[in-house]
């Protein structure tokens, strides 16, 4: 059973050009999609290729213009099944501070739990859980608008995960924080998808945040383009750069190396892979090829 | 815009702070009514003395008030000025074409005393309740006004919401007016036209990063199930402790005895001997 499943979804934009001339914009172009319950992807594609549109979709903030969509069962264009999904998959924007509604922390994470009418003291617990979950419990009782960015991004997290969502969206929560904040950020995602078996759907255009997904989806052009797990995906170089990606740079060297006629295996995402490949192929008595 | 003190919380534990927000909130009004209800000074005494009391147990600083009211000074200048030359009656001194009178003397020194209790009074609710609080509680206290259909709900919902934006846009404001001075608009000089048109610059992208927020905003909220007021519960909900009731009543005593000194005063007739 899938968590979601998508059936050649088309999201058309209606939009006006430069010359004032109705036109449509197709930002997302046919998309079949499959996640289960409990797993953790990674959607990447460069500017404009629909990622956020479909984010949207996954949330029924926007509705498939054709073909249809299933988060857990349910059909995202029926109306009356809109507070039941986003009661059920949270989520978090790319700009920290454009997302925050409340003056306290607490009442930050609060408020999604209010909204959906949870009993005053189970408010409480919850709240306390899911700051504990981020890490941020001793920020309890500050103003959101002193945290850092990262810091602000958990606590958005720790809003949603108060809802007790089965599946958090999350659309690019990091490409505005420093490395640091980045790291917390990626840290505490993944600790929700192992601990708490949230699903998890992270859209990013850096390649390291993807190593750790059970499945990588590469859209291009509103279309997904590749799909499969990190190693399979990554084993592709020169299709993904075709798509204007870029690859981990371990990856990007074992390729170059391979290119220059090095027998390594493809889709190496870690140093210490290149590392145990090297010295395999170095005991069995290979040296660096004199042509090239 | 640093020295604004309405709107300002003053973080520290005392008896006024505790109190319920609506609570605060009538003690306002009934401070305010009773400021409009004298006109004599044995019942600014009585007001002065209460008030002292108040800013007492909240344990703000007296200096946070001074800096609220330097936002009023040029008002109440004016207003004190205009009431000693304009108010006709008895002539005390004349200079030139302008009279001073001891109506207008007394006048001028009741409109000053008003003004500024008036700031004192309401800085005090606002230092000693946070702005999560004061929505709250406005929300609760103005609710019967959902039968007339006023959005009560939603109007506190944006009040807290633009609290929370005016750092953030001021911050804004701040960064767009450095890349426009980067890029050499001049905020500084010139004449009062030209410094309007070198304001534009500085609110267009303003604005649309504002509205741009605004969506973002909207978008978060309503993945977060929000659906306006109704069905929602809260983490801290409000409900009368003891010492509300007791501070309710406490108000009911001070109106009477504000009321009760002016009602005395006039029947005796003694406003007139007092200051003739
Ligand atoms: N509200 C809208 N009205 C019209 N066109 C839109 C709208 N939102 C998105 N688009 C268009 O749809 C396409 C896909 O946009 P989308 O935001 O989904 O891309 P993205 O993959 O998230 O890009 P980015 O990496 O920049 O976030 C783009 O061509 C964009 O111009
Ligand atoms: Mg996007």
């Amino acid at each position: 059973m899938h968590f979601i499943k998508g059936r050649n979804v088309i999201h058309d934009f209606a939009d006006t050009d430069e010359n004032e001339q109705e036109r449509v914009v197709r930002a997302i172009a046919g998309i079949d999609l499959d996640v289960k319950e409990g797993d953790f992807v990674a959607i990447l594609g460069h500017n404009g290729s629909g990622k956020s549109t479909l984010a949207r979709h996954l949330n029924a903030l926007l509705k498939p213009t054709s073909g249809t969509l299933w988060v857990d069962g349910m059909n995202t264009a029926e109306e009356e099944n809109k507070w039941k999904i986003r009661k059920g998959t949270g989520m978090v924007f790319q700009n920290p501070d454009n997302q925050i509604i409340a003056n306290v922390v607490e009442e930050e994470v609060a408020f999604g739990p209010e909204n959906i009418g949870v009993p005053t003291e189970e408010i409480w617990k919850r709240v306390e859980h899911a700051l504990e979950a981020v890490g941020m419990m001793a920020y309890r009782y500050h103003s959101p608008n002193r945290l850092s960015g990262g810091q602000k991004q958990r606590i958005a997290i720790a809003g949603i995960v108060a809802m007790r969502p089965k599946c958090i969206v999350l659309d690019e929560p990091t490409a505005m924080l420093d490395p640091t904040g980045r790291r917390e950020v990626l840290q505490t995602i993944r600790s929700l998808n192992q601990q708490e078996h949230v699903t998890v759907i992270l859209i990013t255009h850096h390649m390291d945040e993807v190593l750790y997904a059970d499945q990588v989806f590469v859209m291009d052009d509103g279309k997904i383009v590749m799909q499969g797990t990190p190693k399979e995906v990554f084993s592709d170089v020169e299709q993904l750069k075709s798509y204007g990606l870029d690859v981990p740079q371990v990856t990007e060297l074992a390729y170059e190396l391979e290119q220059c006629g090095f027998p390594i295996k493809k889709g190496i995402l870690r140093i210490e892979e290149l590392e145990e490949e090297l010295a395999a192929l170095y005991q069995s008595g290979f040296r660096i090829p004199k042509s090239k | 815009m640093k020295n604004i003190t309405i709107g300002q919380y003053y973080p520290t534990d005392s008896v006024i702070h505790r109190l319920d927000p609506r609570v605060k909130l009538f003690g306002t009004i009934v401070f305010l009514v009773s400021l409009f209800l004298t006109d004599h000074y044995l019942g600014y005494a009585v007001i002065t003395v209460c008030l002292a009391a108040v800013l007492k147990l909240s344990k703000v600083p007296f200096k946070m008030l001074l800096k609220g009211l330097r936002g009023i000074l040029i008002l109440l200048l004016f207003s004190v000025v205009f009431n000693i030359f304009l108010v006709p009656g008895r002539e005390l001194v004349h200079i030139w074409f302008l009279s001073i009178t001891a109506e207008g003397i007394r006048r001028a020194i009741f409109l000053g005393i008003r003004l500024v209790y008036l700031v004192i009074g309401t800085s005090l609710m606002t230092l000693t309740t946070t702005p999560t609080d004061l929505a709250d509680g406005l929300e609760k206290a103005l609710r019967p006004l959902n039968k007339l259909h006023i959005p009560v709900h939603d109007i506190t919902m944006m009040m807290s919401i633009a609290l929370r934006f005016i750092p953030i846009l001021m911050e804004e404001t701040d960064k767009i007016m450095m890349a426009q001075k980067a890029r050499g608009a001049d905020f500084e000089t010139g004449g009062l036209l030209k410094r309007a048109k070198a304001l534009i610059p500085l609110f267009v992208p303003l604005f649309v990063s504002a509205i741009r927020r605004a969506i973002d905003l909207a978008n978060a909220m309503e993945t977060r199930c929000y659906q306006g007021g109704e069905g929602r519960t809260k983490m801290h909900p409000l409900c009368y402790q003891k010492r509300d009731k007791r501070t309710y009543c406490i108000y009911a005593g001070y109106l009477i005895a504000i009321f009760g000194i002016n009602r005395i005063l006039v029947a005796f007739q003694i406003l007139p001997f007092l200051f003739a």
